[in-house]
C-alpha cells in the first residue's frame, strides 16, 4: 500500500496532507495546548490580538480565550465531518450495493428513495432535522449525513452495475460461491477506489455544513465550534472583526486542505485503480 | 455410454428495445460420461449463450436440462450452489475470469472450501496437488493471478475448474487466446486429465482444428441450432450443412508448394472416447 507515497508526489496532495495532519494534530492535542473549558472566562473582554502573551489571539465579548475557542474548535469541525463522510459512506455503499447487486424492484425502490434525498437541498435537510430532534454533536452528525449519502450511493451502484457482468462475477458464480459473499468480497473492494476519491469532498463539505448549523445556533450549544465564534463575533463585527476572522480562517484552511487532498487522492487513484486493470485486460500495456 | 447431460429443445430469446434475437432456438443434444461434444460455429451462433445456459448464468426461456439423472433447471438457492461444482466452466477472457486481485490460492481455494472437498488443514497440500496436476510447481500458489502468464493463467483456471471435482467441464472458446504450442499443450493437459477423471468436455469453439484434435463428437450450430452432429472426422470429411461447410472452407490452408489442400481431412481425433 503506497497510496501515501504516491499521495505526496502531487503537489496538492503533499499539501493537502501536511495541512490536514497539522489540523488533526492540533485537534487531537487540544487539552494539551490550550488546557481547562475553552468556553470559561480566561480575562478581560475583547482583548485585541497579539497585545497579551497569555491570550495570543485576543478574548471575545465574554472575555473568553480565541487561541482556546480555535484549538478546540477543530476537534469538533474534523469530528463531525469526519463522522458524518464515514456515515455517509458506510450508508451510500451499502445502499448502492444493495441496488446495483440485486436489481429488479429493490433497485427500483432505493433509487426513488436516493432520488428523493437527493432532490431536497442537503442544508435544508439538516436544517429541519436539527430543529426538531434537537442540537447535540450526535444529531448534527446524523443530519449532515441524511443529506451527504445519496451521491456515494449513486456513484456506487453506477460501479456495481458493470462490475458484476464482468467474467470474473461469473466464474464466482459457478463455482457456487454465495450471492452475499460475491457482492462483499468480489464486487465490492473493485467498487470502492471512486467512492472513496469523492470522500474528502464529503468531509469538507461535512464541515462546512456543521459550521453553517453552528452559525444559525443549531450547533451543540455545550461545545466550541469555528461557526459559533464566527456567528459570536458577528455582534462585533465593525468594533472587532478579528473575532469572525480568526475561526473564519481556520474553517477556509481546513477546508482547502481538505480537498487539496481529495485532488491528490483523485491523481493517485486515477493511477492505479480499474482504469489500469483495463489497460492490462486490453493487452495494451507494453 | 451412459448418458451424463441431455438437453430437450433449448430456447433463449434476447429482447431489447432495439432487435429480438433468438440466441438458442430449439437445441437438443446429449453427451455421455467421459465423452468430448465439440461445439463448432460461427460468431453469433449461439454457442457462449448455450455455456451460460448450462451454467445457470442465465435462464432459459424454454427446454429442459438433464443432468447427472435428475432435472438441472428445476434446482434452486443452495441446492443449485451445492450441485454447482458438478458442472464448472473455463472461461475464454484468461484474465477477465479472475478477481483482478487475487493470488492462486485464493482462486483455487475458493472452490475448495465452498464445496467442503478437502479439510481446511488440507487445503494448502490440495492446492499444491492441483497446480501438480495441471503443471505448475506449488511456488505458484503465492503468486497473484494477474502476473502470470496467459498459459500459466490458463492453467490455473483449469486448476480451478477440476477443484470441485465435476463431472463435466464446459470450454467456452477456452485455448482460443493461446499461441498455437501453448494450445496444443493445454489441449494434451486437457486430453490426459479426462482420461484419468473421465470428466466430460462440452468443447465450444470456431477453431476446427482445435476441435478435431480432442472431440470425439462434433456438432455445429447455426442461428441457435444444431444443423448437423456426428463423428468428427466424418463432418470434417463430409459435411452436409452449409454452415459446416462455411467452417471448413474459412480453416487456412498453407503448403511450402503453394498448392492450396484442406490440412483439415487428414489426421484422425488424437484419441478415442
Amino acid at each position: 500500500m503506497n497510496l501515501i507515497h504516491k499521495l505526496m508526489k502531487t503537489p496538492e496532495g503533499a499539501v493537502g496532507f501536511i495541512i490536514l495532519a497539522i489540523m488533526i494534530g492540533i485537534a487531537i492535542m487540544a487539552s494539551t495546548i490550550s488546557p481547562g473549558d475553552p468556553l470559561r472566562i480566561a480575562g478581560r473582554a475583547l482583548v485585541a490580538p497579539f497585545t497579551d502573551p497569555a491570550l495570543p489571539l485576543g478574548t471575545d465579548r465574554l472575555g473568553r480565550d480565541v487561541a482556546a475557542g480555535i484549538v478546540h474548535g477543530a476537534r469538533t469541525s474534523l469530528l463531525v465531518g469526519a463522522a458524518a463522510a464515514l456515515a455517509a459512506i458506510v450508508l451510500g455503499l451499502l445502499v448502492g450495493l444493495v441496488a446495483g447487486f440485486c436489481s429488479g424492484i429493490v433497485d427500483e425502490v432505493l433509487m426513488r428513495v436516493v432520488d428523493a434525498f437527493q432532490i431536497v437541498p442537503g442544508f435544508l435537510l439538516a436544517l429541519a432535522f436539527v430543529s426538531v430532534m434537537g442540537a447535540s454533536l450526535p444529531v448534527v452528525v446524523l443530519a449532515i449525513t441524511l443529506g451527504a449519502w445519496a451521491d456515494p450511493a449513486r456513484l456506487t451502484r453506477a460501479q456495481v452495475l458493470s462490475l458484476r457482468e464482468r467474467d470474473y462475477v461469473a466464474a464466482a458464480k459457478v463455482i457456487g460461491m454465495h450471492p452475499a459473499e460475491i457482492a462483499v468480497r468480489q464486487i465490492l473492494p473493485q467498487a470502492l477506489p471512486p467512492v472513496l476519491a469523492i470522500s474528502a469532498t464529503l468531509v469538507a463539505a461535512a464541515i462546512l455544513t456543521e459550521a453553517a448549523l453552528s452559525f444559525l445556533g443549531l450547533g451543540d450549544p455545550n461545545s466550541v465550534t469555528w461557526g459559533s465564534m464566527i456567528a459570536e463575533g458577528r455582534n462585533v463585527l465593525r468594533s472587532s472583526p478579528w473575532l469572525s476572522i480568526l475561526p473564519g480562517l481556520a474553517l477556509i484552511i481546513t477546508v482547502v486542505g481538505v480537498y487539496l487532498l481529495s485532488e491528490g487522492l483523485a491523481k493517485a487513484l486515477a493511477g492505479d485503480g480499474p482504469a489500469m486493470q483495463g489497460k492490462l485486460r486490453n493487452g495494451a500495456a507494453p | 455410454m451412459k448418458t451424463l447431460l441431455s438437453v430437450e429443445n433449448l430456447r433463449k430469446r434476447f429482447v431489447s428495445a432495439e432487435r429480438d434475437v433468438a440466441a438458442v432456438d430449439g437445441l437438443s443434444f446429449s453427451l455421455g460420461t467421459g465423452e468430448t461434444l465439440g461445439i463448432a460455429g460461427a460468431s453469433g451462433s449461439g454457442k457462449s449463450t448455450l455455456a451460460r445456459l448450462l451454467l445457470r448464468l442465465i435462464e432459459p426461456d424454454a427446454g429442459g436440462i438433464t443432468f447427472e439423472g435428475s432435472d438441472w433447471l428445476s434446482l434452486k438457492g443452495s441446492d443449485l450452489r451445492h450441485r454447482r461444482g458438478r458442472i464448472q466452466m473455463v472461461f475464454q477472457d484468461i484474465l477477465g475470469a479472475f478477481h483482478p486481485s487475487a493470488t492462486v490460492n485464493d482462486a483455487l481455494g475458493d472452490p475448495l472450501r465452498i464445496h467442503g472437498i478437502v479439510a481446511k488443514a488440507e487445503r494448502s497440500s490440495e492446492i499444491a496437488r492441483l497446480l501438480e496436476r495441471v503443471g505448475l510447481s506449488s511456488a505458484h500458489a503465492t503468486r497473484p493471478v494477474r502476473e502470470l502468464s496467459g498459459g500459466q493463467r490458463q492453467r490455473v483456471a483449469i486448476a480451478r475448474a477440476i477443484a470441485s471435482r465435476p463431472s463435466l467441464v464446459v470450454l467456452d472458446e477456452a485455448v482460443s487466446a493461446l499461441d498455437v504450442q501453448l494450445r496444443n499443450r493445454i489441449l494434451e493437459l486437457l486430453v490426459e486429465l479426462q482420461r484419468e477423471n473421465g470428466i466430460s468436455y462440452l468443447f465450444i469453439s470456431h477453431d476446427l482444428a482445435v476441435l478435431r484434435a480432442v472431440s470425439h463428437r462434433l456438432a455445429i450450430m447455426d442461428a441457435g441450432r444444431i444443423v448437423e452432429t456426428g463423428n468428427t472426422t466424418d463432418i470434417i470429411n463430409h459435411p452436409s450443412s452449409a454452415a459446416g461447410r462455411a467452417l471448413i472452407a474459412a480453416v487456412p490452408r498453407l503448403t511450402p508448394g503453394g498448392r492450396p489442400t484442406n490440412t483439415m481431412q487428414k489426421s484422425e481425433p488424437t484419441h478415442e472416447p
